[in-house]
């Protein structure tokens, strides 16, 4: 069974075709693309992802404006119906200002654009985009952004943390993120957000490849659904 | 009618932005600053029949993010 994909693009997404080329690698099929203006996502998706980039050039807001696009109408009704929506960077700022994943993401703690690779320390593994890892393993990913730093009110930090929802945690804190949270699940498990790029280590040139078990996890979820 | 919205971050977020320029103005030499707070102000020219709810509502939906910002729209006439 073929992996019916899409990778949504705004204006600004820059790491879209990173996403696409990863979705690929590891399922077989091209990822259809999808364009923000677009009214309707395609018939009959499996995955759904949202790039990273700086859409609408991060006006009023990062993920304020690509949030209220017309193709986001869509990816709200799919995400209710449970289809897997995975939003990586900018892609996560979008889903918070969208209300699809609780809290919001602010500027750095240290004013700075981040710009590394970075150790996170895998929190739920019993989600179809973690089942790939272990509880509790250190996996590298690379980060970059200037607007990485999770906020959300102390209620919702210990409602997501009871309900299992923080996927992944900064082993080492960069971006002055409320309780170290990297990646955040919805409370179906069916959207993640994440700061750092799996995508961008799917592949031993890339410097790593502890991104790869995230789409491998979707794609098995799928093919066992 | 011309609307001035102001966004805030609401108190307890911390505010790198206003920390920095805290840091810079004392660089400056400047005495006496206790906190630096920085917002963003959005200045609308809307139809003089619209609602203060039609406000309300474009600060809650789009001009503000309620989870971490407060607004306070002032009507310039």
């Amino acid at each position: 069974m073929a992996f019916r994909s899409a990778v949504i693009t705004f204006p600004g997404s820059n790491c879209d075709r990173d996403m696409a080329v990863a979705l690929e690698q590891v399922s077989g099929t091209a990822p259809l693309r999808v364009w923000h203006a677009d009214a309707d996502l395609p018939e009959g998706l499996d995955f759904i992802a949202l790039p990273g980039g700086f859409s609408y050039g991060d006006y009023l807001r990062s993920g304020a404006m690509a949030a209220n696009s017309p193709i986001m109408r869509s990816v709200k009704a799919a995400a209710e119906r449970g289809v897997p929506v995975l939003g990586v960077c900018n892609g996560f700022q979008v889903l918070t200002e969208a209300g699809l994943l609780p809290g919001a993401l602010m500027r750095n703690a240290s004013q700075n654009f981040i710009c590394r690779t970075v150790a996170l320390t895998v929190e739920n593994s019993q989600s179809l985009f973690t089942a790939g890892y272990a509880s509790g393993q250190t996996i590298r990913i690379p980060v970059a952004h200037h607007d990485g730093n999770y906020f959300a009110d102390e209620d919702t930090l210990d409602r997501i943390e009871g309900e299992g929802r923080v996927a992944f945690r900064y082993a080492e804190n960069c971006n002055g993120s409320r309780r170290d949270i990297a990646g955040v699940l919805n409370a179906a498990g069916n959207v993640l957000g994440m700061m750092p790029h799996p995508e961008r280590a799917v592949d031993a040139a890339h410097g790593g490849t502890d991104g790869l078990a995230l789409f491998e996890s979707a794609v098995k979820a799928l093919a066992k659904a | 009618m011309k609307i001035r919205v102001l966004v805030s971050l609401k108190p307890g977020v911390l505010d790198p932005q206003g920390r920095a320029v805290h840091h810079a103005l004392e660089g400056l030499g400047f005495k006496g600053v206790d906190d630096v707070r920085v917002g963003r102000t959005v200045e609308l020219d809307v139809a003089d029949d619209t609602s203060d709810e039609a406000l309300d509502d474009m600060c809650q939906k789009l001009l503000a993010n309620m989870v971490i910002e407060n607004y306070r729209i002032e009507k310039l006439g």
